[in-house]
């Protein structure tokens, strides 16, 4: 039987940490020598420690299309999604309209707030107050695999 | 100046784990059936509204299902699981004593003389859970687990408290005066009849009467109860295990713990008996719960708890334990005087719904059961190699019946909520 593990810490981080951490070396290593380099690792990285601020409201999305390619997001990325953070100005969110999810870059201009799409083949949405509109969470990182 | 007891509930909570990643369930009915999809176990308020009952059989409302647009989920526990532990994370941010009572719920202490006004306070930690998760909750405050209980149903019922009430001297007497007496935790539906009898109807009659009389018609049990009511803290945790719902195990130690291996032999011990219980009652749990904690009153306070989501429900002993062991090495840290430890079960469901499945009527399937329980002692003996040779073993893709379920949103890479952007 396998059984799902979940752990909970305050305060720690969600998401699995890294089985081994990337060691990062104090001074370069020479090849061949029996190395006394080991001495040296400090501390080991930890990608979560680095992209994860909130390991509680944080989220991971997939996205499809191309709509947000001026962004640096591209087609198949994965986005680190912040629930915790309070939107501000250009950036970049996860919101919610008329039930569907959209990922759009927030902007403010006098007391409009638009939606806007990065690619100019795709419309800016104004946000009236009609529209069933909410924030889900903020894009703090977009992942890319080359 | 005094600590209060909060208890925080999350509404319709497998219903509203299912909203977060979906908006388009927000506003609509939403029904998440048991494992086989044999019926409901938990329901939207909207759900609620057309009329679908707790443990109602699928079958009996799949009409509603076109004309209403309800939206049926099969259980999602590794994501129910997930969305409880952050939960549970927030709340240990907010109080220095919470107590995990099952996947949804946990009472936590308040301490009055810090907090000038506690329903803004516990406001404050429904807006946090509800931005950072998604999740709805419900807040009761109140002297006793007892009357927070109360406070909390009365929180969740009526929007107007905005998910958040504190029963104090002002409006105790007029809520438990609209508190039917069945509706009174501990009380049961046998209770109840009886107590009409008498002319008891609410819980404000109910503690007007004598201690004796009570003791005699209730046990000891009913007048502690009573007592809580009229706001005397006098109940640990697991006296409130509600015989349905939860099934609760623990004791606070003799001398401090230390050794991993002695927390794993006191907590094997709680769930022996628990397992016990749950069989004696005829279910079997979803959820194992465990924790551990120090002193209260240490400076270095240090308390975890740790929710296993069961791949299916169980009342195995060597199965229930080992879940619990899991969870404890995961919270367990050295250098902690351990000074209490228990453990949960929770989201039962009747042994019967093994048997309502096809497939377990099957001889060979019984053989295949009896040959896992062997396997499972054999684990417990020798350790866990087996245990994955069991788990490979017995991959049956037809055992859950699961058409509904949604995706694994937070724990696997390819099934992540997708948009189309």
């Amino acid at each position: 039987m396998t059984l799902s593990i979940l752990t909970i810490e305050a305060g720690k981080p969600f998401a699995a940490p890294l089985k081994k951490g990337l060691p990062l070396f104090a001074s370069p290593v020479s090849a061949g020598f029996p190395s006394p380099a080991d001495d040296y690792i400090e501390r080991h990285l930890d990608l979560n420690e680095l992209l994860i601020k909130h390991p509680t409201a944080t989220f991971f999305v997939r996205v499809e299309g191309l709509s947000m390619i001026n962004a640096g997001i591209k087609n198949g990325d994965i986005l680190i999604v912040d629930k915790s953070l309070q939107p501000s100005n250009n950036n970049v969110v996860i919101a919610v309209l008329n039930g569907e999810f959209l990922v759009k870059t927030l902007h403010k201009r006098g007391n409009q707030t638009w939606l806007l799409a990065e690619n100019p083949k795709y419309q800016p949405i104004l946000i009236t107050s009609e529209t069933n509109f909410e924030i889900w969470g903020v894009v703090t990182s977009v992942i890319h695999n080359f | 100046m005094s600590e209060l007891f909060a208890l925080l509930d999350c509404n319709n909570f497998f219903a509203s784990c299912e909203r977060v990643f979906n908006p388009k369930l927000w506003g609509k009915p939403v029904v998440v059936l048991s494992n086989n999809d044999g019926c409901a176990i938990a329901r939207s308020n909207e759900a609620k509204a057309l009329g679908i009952k707790m443990g109602q059989p699928f079958f009996e409302w799949q009409h509603l299902l076109r004309e209403h647009k309800v939206h049926v989920f099969s259980p999602n526990f590794p994501l129910y699981g997930d969305l409880s532990a952050r939960t549970m994370a927030i709340l240990h941010g907010w109080s220095e004593n919470v107590e995990v009572y099952s996947i949804d719920e946990a009472f936590f202490t308040l301490n009055n003389e810090f907090i000038e006004d506690l329903e803004t306070y516990c406001r404050q930690i429904r807006t946090h859970v509800k931005q950072w998760i998604g999740m709805p909750v419900s807040i009761g405050i109140a002297k006793t687990r007892t009357l927070a209980k109360v406070a909390n149903e009365l929180a969740k019922k009526h929007p107007e408290y905005r998910g958040v009430l504190e029963l104090n001297e002002h409006n105790t007497e007029e809520c438990l005066k609209k508190l039917p007496v069945g509706d009174v935790w501990g009380v049961g539906r046998r209770s109840s009849v009886k107590l009409k009898v008498y002319g008891i109807e609410t819980a404000w009659d109910l503690i007007q009467k004598s201690d004796d009389w009570i003791r005699q018609k209730l046990t000891i049990s009913g007048l502690r109860m009573v007592y809580e009511l009229r706001g005397t803290a006098c109940m640990e945790i697991e006296d409130l295990d509600d015989a349905k719902k939860h099934i609760i195990s623990s004791r606070s130690f003799g001398r401090p713990v230390r050794k991993l291996s002695e927390l794993k032999e006191a907590v094997a011990s709680y769930m022996a008996r628990a397992a016990e219980k749950l069989r004696s009652q005829h279910s079997m749990a979803n959820v194992v719960t465990v924790y551990a904690r120090s002193s209260l009153h240490t400076e270095s306070y240090f308390g975890k708890s740790h929710t296993t989501v069961l791949p299916e429900p169980t009342n195995h002993t060597p199965t229930l334990i080992k879940a619990a062991h899991i969870g404890l090495e995961k919270i367990f840290e050295p250098d902690v005087a351990y000074k209490k430890a228990g453990i949960a079960l929770s989201k039962f469901v009747p042994e019967s719904f093994h048997q309502l499945n096809l497939f377990e009527n099957d001889p060979a399937r019984q053989k295949k059961q009896k040959l896992l329980k062997l396997i499972d002692s054999i684990n417990l003996e020798n350790g866990r190699h087996c245990v994955n040779f069991a788990s490979t073993g017995f991959k049956k893709p037809w055992r859950m019946k699961q058409e509904f379920r949604s995706p694994n949103y937070t724990a696997d890479w390819q099934q992540i909520l997708k948009i189309k952007i």
